[in-house]
């Protein structure tokens, strides 16, 4: 137990810390950018939230820290949230004395405005200390309600302020459909909701979350599912896949694109999960089978380069064995590796291609810095599938056949040989397995993958830049399938929504997205190691102790097993 | 015994040395014909050379930090490219102020001095934050998770940088006393470029006094060498892990400021090709070995800045400097195939990683 005086130190320690992060965003200049993008109109904006949220948590994990359940409670998070204020004040002030812009190009009067609430200096920092203070009790008060209604709460919250940041994508959406336009028009104002709507779903979000909180406690009873359960779930699931197949039409033209993107996206990652996820190796150089399969196809189809011209179909199996080949090669000269250098050395792969597709030497060839115009899209019969909105249904179709094979192969003798390599090479080796071969079948379906990928994306911007290609396209798959959990199929597609679709609709955001995937990706190591969906091993092997922690002993059934005495 | 020699040799053996055999081939034949063709002087192989190693000089610096991490940690700091990155783009607002007030050219020495400190100093507090962050909660974790941290800390850092001081090139002020060459030996010398060899061979002395002679570098190679028998010894681990990272980052800011007086251009995306070619240069040299980066640095550099004129030119390859980058990539998966230990270490690849 902490001493009381240390806890007000450490009270004040970490409010300090939840300053500085809060003060770090300010100047990162992603408070300011998202300040005009409003959740509640004219109540809170999005950048109010970055301020709010550090001081928030760490109030919280103050009062956590504590573990006392009294006033005195309040009072902590009360002391942590003025001390993070004052770091906020600290820099008005010090930006009335000192031109800090000069520096942080981000210092600018709107930052100083935001803080301040728009009111003059000293009632404005009165103000702000006065709002950090108050959040800093909310954020211990959150820790003094019990932890069912906490959880209902924090869910409410995230998805009212979700609803409120999407009104761009609802307002879209809604005006094919009639009747709900007065509904959507009455919900949102010019930018996020109005107050009385946001009232109004936290009511209704919260009474559903509360009332399916009280329903999963009763599920536990009785898990057997019933042949009504089964028809729901069919029915769900046939709904589901209807809308998918009427996405494009509901969506328009704008958001189909974006949709084409995301469905690129979770193609690679289905790849890369079974290099990374299955097998165990990370590969920092996944865009370079995204660019050879591209390339292969704008090499073939365009008729700047080709001869003779071949259609996107004809040249799809050469693309795709060309990356499959690729695949080989790279995976040949890695076999010993491990880990980071394994990394390294496929991180070197994928910069290597880029050069080479970027030289003037192979220009002739590949189109050099000016990359490949004119290159095919898919056509079958009469259907043309040019359109972002018909390119779609190939993308899907990718999807699907990708997802197929994924889960027909994890569970087979190839996958498992692969999990059992990711575990412990030397004791997959010793049972037999034939780790060369298993390695290269990894990277070469990875490639597969990436090479479709790479051509549906040539296809749909009818041409290919090196550009296009950089280390980051990499790094964009890999945050997708760790988002989601290793492994894990379904976590793919989650992760590919969440971290390809969010940032293209939140337009403000997407400056500051890889801001974010960095931050994220540290902090799903250091608390959430196995992913938003994970998969079930892998989550047993991170959280060994926890999983194993709350058992309780099991009984002896004999006083005396085995008969010993 | 060479019956056993040979039954182990396997199909992916022979494709490996088939690789390694045809870049070879390349190297050889791309010499002999630009050799041949006498399209350069023996002056311009001379800049070349001189070139490479102030090149070297600096990787050697930036590899510092991943050798010292790596000796301890055995992981790969991912973000010490970011660490590297953080001290020059701090440093040209000193730079640029004493610049205005006509400081820097009364005074080079001092004001390169201030601008090194700050740039050290800067350097060495992100590595340390990094490492209080991001990776101590991590030491014990599966091997992969240190690492994926390691990738998005690197991305954070940069798009932190990126936020707080603006996305575009910033410039470094010129050093009026630093610009022209000297006459060594009867060679013309830029003088920038013989400052970078001389500063960086003199932080390499420093460095390695460091680790070698004095009693924190004692308990450093302990640690490395043993983490547990270090503790028992009343070794503080984590103090000495904390200390690691600050030398690494020291080494790296200076290595910035070197880098900024060849190249005096900064960005947030400046740290990543630099660092990647260090980390080559650190496994060239052998990981964990300090006097291994600095050879390997310096030979990477050499190869990076003739070898694109001496291999490539002779195969009628357009501007092959373009290709240098890729020369340092296919460097480093030659030597993890061929000598996974490097020019100077110990084996490592497969036992310990």
């Amino acid at each position: 137990m902490l001493r009381k005086s240390s806890i007000w130190v450490e009270a004040i320690r970490s409010g300090l810390i939840g300053g500085a992060v809060a003060l770090l965003l300010c100047l990162v200049g992603i408070v300011v950018a998202l300040g005009q993008k409003m959740i509640i109109s004219g109540v809170i904006s999005m950048g109010q939230i970055f301020v709010i949220a550090p001081i928030l948590i760490f109030a919280y994990a103050t009062a956590r820290r504590a573990a006392t359940k009294t006033v005195d409670t309040l009072l902590l998070g009360a002391v942590a949230g003025l001390s993070s204020g004052a770091i906020l004040a600290a820099l008005i002030g010090l930006g009335q004395v000192i031109n800090l812009r000069a520096m942080f190009v981000n210092a600018s009067p709107d930052l100083y405005k935001l803080l301040t609430f728009g009111l003059t200096l000293g009632p404005g920092i009165a103000l702000l200390l006065g709002v950090a203070a108050i959040t800093g009790l909310i954020g211990a008060a959150f820790h003094l309600l019990p932890a069912h209604i906490r959880g209902t709460l924090i869910q409410t919250i995230l998805w009212v302020a979700l609803i409120g940041l999407l009104r761009d994508l609802i307002m879209t959406v809604s005006q094919n459909w009639g009747p709900v336009i007065p509904l959507v028009k009455w919900m949102f104002a010019a930018s996020g909701l109005t107050l009385l709507s946001a009232i109004f779903l936290l009511v209704v979000i919260g009474g559903i979350a509360y009332w399916r909180y009280g329903r999963s406690r009763q599920a536990h009873i009785s898990k057997q599912r019933t042949k009504q359960q089964q028809w729901i779930r069919w029915g769900t699931l046939a709904v589901l896949a209807l809308i998918i197949i009427m996405l494009p039409r509901i969506l328009g033209i704008f958001f189909s694109d974006i949709l084409d993107n995301v469905g690129l996206y979770i193609l690679m990652g289905l790849g890369l999960n079974i290099v990374v996820g299955f097998a165990g190796l990370l590969d920092l150089g996944y865009v370079a089978f995204f660019a050879i399969g591209a390339y292969t196809m704008g090499v073939l189809t365009s008729p700047e380069l080709a001869a003779t011209p071949l259609t996107y179909w004809q040249a799809l199996p050469f693309a795709l064995g060309v990356a499959v080949l690729s695949g080989f090669v790279l995976g040949l000269p890695v076999l010993k590796m491990r880990g980071d250098y394994l990394a390294i050395v496929t991180l070197g792969f994928g910069e290597i291609v880029r050069l080479l597709v970027l030289s003037d030497w192979l220009r002739p060839w590949l189109g050099g810095a000016q990359g490949i115009q004119h290159i095919a899209h898919p056509v079958i019969g009469p259907l043309d599938f040019g359109s972002q909105q018909m390119l779609y249904y190939v993308i899907l179709a990718g999807i699907a056949i990708a997802t197929f094979i994924a889960i027909r192969l994890k569970d087979s003798r190839l996958g498992r040989s692969w999990m059992a390599l990711r575990e412990d090479e030397d004791v997959a080796k010793a049972m037999g397995i034939n780790h060369v071969a298993t390695k290269l079948l990894a990277f070469m379906s990875g490639a597969f993958f990436a090479g479709l990928g790479g051509t549906l994306f040539a296809a749909k911007l009818s041409s290919a830049y090196p550009q296009s290609f950089q280390f980051l396209v990499s790094i964009n798959v890999l945050s997708l399938i760790i988002i989601g959990g290793m492994g894990s199929i379904p976590g793919v597609l989650v992760g590919g929504l969440v971290l390809m679709g969010l940032p293209e609709i939140l337009r403000e955001f997407a400056e500051y997205r890889y801001l974010v995937y960095g931050a994220v990706l540290v902090v799903m190591m250091l608390t959430r190691p196995e992913g938003l969906w994970p998969e079930a091993r892998r989550r047993l092997e991170l959280h060994e102790e926890k999983e194993l922690a709350p058992r309780e002993e099991p009984q002896p059934v004999l006083k005396n097993p085995g008969g010993r005495r | 015994m060479l019956r056993t020699w040979r039954q182990r040799i396997t199909f992916t053996d022979i494709m490996i040395w088939a690789i390694g055999l045809a870049i070879v081939g390349v190297v050889v034949v791309g010499t002999i014909k630009t050799l041949q063709s006498g399209k350069y002087e023996p002056s311009v192989w001379l800049d070349l050379t001189i070139k490479g190693l102030a090149v070297g000089g600096v990787y050697a610096l930036i590899a510092m930090g991943y050798t010292l991490v790596y000796g301890i940690l055995r992981m790969i700091n991912f973000a010490h490219s970011e660490v590297f990155m953080s001290g020059p783009i701090t440093a040209v607002f000193l730079a640029n102020a004493l610049a205005q007030s006509g400081f820097l050219n009364k005074q080079p020495l001092l004001s390169m001095l201030l601008i090194t400190l700050l740039s050290m100093a800067v350097s060495a507090v992100v590595a340390m934050l990094l490492e209080r962050i991001a990776y101590r909660p991590l030491r014990y974790a599966p091997r992969l998770v240190p690492l994926i941290t390691a990738i998005g800390a690197s991305f954070f850092l940069q798009y932190t940088f990126r936020g707080l001081y603006g996305s575009g090139f910033k410039g470094y002020p010129t050093v009026t006393s630093l610009q022209g060459t000297w006459n060594i030996f009867g060679v013309e010398v830029f003088k920038t470029q013989t400052v970078v060899i001389i500063g960086a061979i003199l932080m390499m002395a420093i460095l390695y006094a460091i680790v070698q002679w004095t009693k924190i570098g004692k308990a450093m190679r302990a640690v490395s060498e043993d983490k547990e028998a270090a503790e028992l010894m009343g070794i503080n681990v984590d103090n000495i892990i904390v200390f690691t990272f600050a030398l690494g980052g020291v080494s790296a800011g200076a290595a910035g400021i070197l880098y900024i007086l060849l190249f005096p251009i900064v960005w947030f995306y400046m740290g990543f090709i630099p660092s990647i070619k260090a980390f080559t240069a650190a496994v060239l040299g052998g990981i964990g070995n300090v006097p291994g980066a600095f050879v390997g640095a310096m030979l990477l550099g050499l190869l990076e800045s003739i070898g694109p004129n001496l291999f490539l030119d002779g195969l009628g390859i357009l501007n092959p400097s373009q290709l240098k980058d890729a020369i340092a990539f296919i460097v480093l998966v030659l030597i993890l195939i061929f000598r996974p230990s490097g020019i100077l270490g110990e084996r490592i690849t497969e036992t310990k990683a």
